[in-house]
């Protein structure tokens, strides 16, 4: 049994997330569109609160609602002659049918499923930890091979993306 | 009435559906990027929804896996936004264009 404050909590952010995912979707205005994405990463941070995942609701307000949202606003102004229109193309509705049908039918295996204790398991009466320091010593002892690939991989988009966009030298 | 791991997972599923949804049926390169998005977000609520419903918090084998594992994906997630915009400049520049259905130098 929960209490009403994280039920609250949940319905509110549930609702934000997903209708403003939808309304990316239906925006008519690409810059309209990236901020209901922005909107839809917020809330779905505050859902991360709620599932006591602290470290990662602030790096996902840094990360996606922060640094992507910008990327995406620049090529959306560095491309003006593109239109701003959000359009659809011929695809719309096998994709909206796709979507809709990923969503329904995974909601309704995820109520049906037999989840055992978890699913059983209530957000309250678990002890609230702090996970950073958990996450840290994960990261460079179990995981240090997938994190030293990580930087890696980062150098290499980095410098792919100033390959990629810079205009060719005269000589 | 509370808060299970169902719930959470529908509403993963529902943010991936709109991801699918936005990927598949938008004409603007940008556009599509921010239906990718959508759906790894909504697999990374759906890995720590796991994560906190399923005793990840007492494992003393691997604590917190779901949660290094959403860390990975935001690390995977910037690189490809970064390489994915600066490859939709790139073809404006050569073509005036972002949208996907005149892009089809490679169509057979």
């Amino acid at each position: 049994m929960d209490s009403a404050g994280i039920i609250v909590a949940f319905w509110l952010l549930s609702a934000i997330a997903v209708g403003s995912a939808v309304g990316v979707f239906l925006a008519r205005n690409l810059i309209h569109a990236v901020m209901l994405l922005v909107l839809s990463f917020v809330a779905t941070a505050g859902l991360f609160v709620t599932l006591s995942a602290d470290f990662i609701a602030a790096a996902q307000v840094l990360i996606y609602a922060g640094a992507i949202p910008v990327l995406m606003v620049f090529a959306v102004m560095l491309t003006p002659l593109a239109g701003r229109d959000n359009g659809n193309s011929l695809y719309v509705v096998p994709g909206v049918l796709l979507g809709g049908a990923f969503a329904v039918i995974v909601a309704i295996v995820a109520i049906d499923a037999e989840w055992g204790a978890a699913g059983a398991a209530a957000l309250a009466g678990q002890s609230f930890a702090t996970t950073a320091d958990a996450i840290g010593d994960a990261l460079m002892g179990r995981y240090v091979l997938a994190f030293e690939v990580a930087s890696v991989l980062l150098l290499a988009a980095l410098i792919g993306a100033i390959v990629l966009v810079r205009e060719d030298e005269p000589a | 009435m509370s808060v299970e791991l169902a719930h959470y997972l529908t509403v993963g599923a529902m943010i991936f559906g709109a991801g699918i949804a936005i990927a598949l049926s938008k004409r603007n390169a940008i556009a599509v990027l921010m239906g990718v998005e959508l759906m790894l977000n909504g697999v990374n609520l759906t890995f720590l929804a796991f994560s906190r419903f399923g005793g990840a918090f007492d494992s003393a084998e691997a604590p917190l896996a779901g949660h290094v594992f959403v860390v990975f994906v935001l690390t995977v997630a910037a690189a490809e936004a970064a390489v994915a915009l600066a490859m939709a400049v790139l073809i404006y520049r050569r073509r005036e264009t972002v949208d996907l259905d005149r892009i089809n130098l490679m169509r057979w």
